[in-house]
């Protein structure tokens, strides 16, 4: 395998094409150039850490300081599917409900993954951890922040419709069909044009990584494949995990609906 | 009989009724002041406190949706979550014999929902939960969209269910309609029921 190194010099070159948005931005007045310095500076400082951390992280091998690296990135995985919806429980289930879900769905993908097509040795080497379990829940948390959304703005904006069933009679359950539905086909829907799309109209970001970094594109390939399947399953374990979960949240053991513990925008 | 104990929740009173079977009472009050709360409350559609039976069993002691086949609201806008009208209905021709009577020519369990006036919905809602035989309806102002000459028609039919012995509740802003149609005139002031005297 053989990659070309960056020097500091080749990064700092390529950020001289800021240059073109913080020109575009002055010329026409955007006002967004101080937005696009900050960030800019963000990406670098967050990536750098990370990189740190990362280094840190492989050199050790520590099965307990893996775990706690996972379980901060799907806390924060879960902050950012709840900043995501529009609509969110009040109290811990506004914060819990994504999180938990994406812990029970990118935590048996993920373990699936390193037990029996990964064989890392030892299983937990963050080395392999960490990037498979950072690539399943970016794309759970797309599709839990989508489901959940849907779910509770229906929910909401529904609820003549589904006060009407259960007025007459009909399970929470019946009456939550339709929102049901429409929630799990948001969340699921961007797996699967992820996959029809892959390869086509997009380059995936490891792929590209892997052949950059000299492996068979064959070899890449494969790879790639294998983390579509696992961001499939596990999107599709966290949807439907969130909206079972939400849907307990949402109503009681007199089967209301409860959008009096939804917060109010 | 219909038994309500001491109901409460937030800004609506504690409401005590008995009902006997085929009897209708009628509530009045501004907009605002609870009295689809109380309806609602009824149908254990909002968390409440206090007893409420149906002939000596208790509310809490039947599953939720079973008591509200029995205890059945009907809200002032009705809700539809299908296309077609005739989905909505448990049996539809059932109620398809009902719909002269409710002022309906043609076929209207084949329509779909969007072609239906405001007040065609809400004919359409009330039979609806007719037909699934309630013990009891809680009827959230039934005729608000209709001319006189509908409601009547409606009036005539609930008239007709309640010698069959259903109850019914009944909020209404028509002090003629709710002379026309119950026993027993309330009206609710700030979430507080009192009895009418006539």
């Amino acid at each position: 395998m053989t990659y070309i190194q960056l020097s500091y010099w080749d990064i700092a070159l390529a950020a001289t094409l800021l240059t073109i948005n913080a020109g575009l931005s002055i010329y026409y007045r955007l006002g967004t150039e101080r937005r696009l310095l900050l960030a800019a500076a963000r990406m670098v400082v967050q990536l750098t850490l990370v990189g740190l951390v990362l280094k840190a992280l492989f050199h050790t091998v520590s099965p307990w300081l893996t775990l706690l690296v996972a379980l901060v990135m799907v806390g924060f995985a879960g902050r950012e599917a709840m900043a995501r919806q529009e609509r969110s429980f009040i109290g811990f289930w506004g914060y819990g409900l994504g999180t938990t879900s994406m812990l029970i769905a990118a935590g048996i993908v993920t373990l699936f993954a390193l037990l029996t097509q990964l064989h890392a040795d030892p299983w937990y080497d963050p080395r392999y951890v960490i990037p498979i379990l950072g690539m399943i829940l970016g794309n759970t948390m797309t599709g839990i922040s989508l489901a959940l959304d849907r779910l509770l703005s229906e929910a909401d904006t529904g609820r003549m419709r589904i006060e009407a069933r259960l007025a007459l009679g009909h399970t929470f359950r019946e009456a939550m069909q339709e929102p049901v539905k429409s929630a799990m086909r948001a969340g699921l829907i961007p797996t699967v044009n992820g996959m029809a799309a892959a390869g086509l109209v997009s380059l995936p970001g490891m792929m590209t990584g892997q052949i950059l970094a000299g492996v068979e594109p064959v070899e890449a390939v494969k790879y790639q494949i294998l983390i579509m399947f696992l961001i499939a399953g596990g999107t599709a374990l966290g949807v439907f995990s969130a909206t079972r979960l939400a849907l307990l949240r949402l109503t009681d053991s007199r089967q209301r609906l409860r959008l009096d513990r939804l917060k109010l925008d | 009989m219909l038994v309500v104990e001491q109901l409460t929740r937030d800004i609506l009173q504690p409401v005590s009724l008995e009902l006997p079977g085929g009897t209708c009472i009628a509530i009045r009050g501004a907009s605002g002041s609870g009295k689809s709360l109380l309806l609602r409350a009824i149908a254990d559609l909002d968390p409440t406190t206090g007893r409420v039976t149906l002939d000596g069993q208790e509310r809490n002691a039947l599953p939720a949706h079973v008591w509200r086949r029995k205890v059945t609201y009907v809200a002032a806008d009705s809700g539809w979550w299908l296309d077609k009208v005739g989905m909505h209905f448990e049996a539809p021709d059932i109620a398809a014999g009902y719909l002269l009577r409710l002022g309906f020519h043609g076929n209207v369990m084949s329509w779909p929902v969007s072609r239906l006036s405001t007040g065609e919905k809400q004919r359409l809602a009330l039979l609806r939960a007719m037909v699934q035989g309630p013990s009891v309806l809680l009827l959230d102002e039934p005729t608000s969209a209709l001319d006189p000459e509908t409601t009547s028609k409606v009036e005539s039919l609930l008239h007709e269910k309640i010698s069959a012995g259903i109850t019914i509740i009944m909020v209404t802003h028509d002090p003629a309609q709710a002379t026309r149609m119950s026993q027993q005139r309330y009206r609710m002031t700030d979430g507080t029921l009192s009895q009418e005297t006539s």
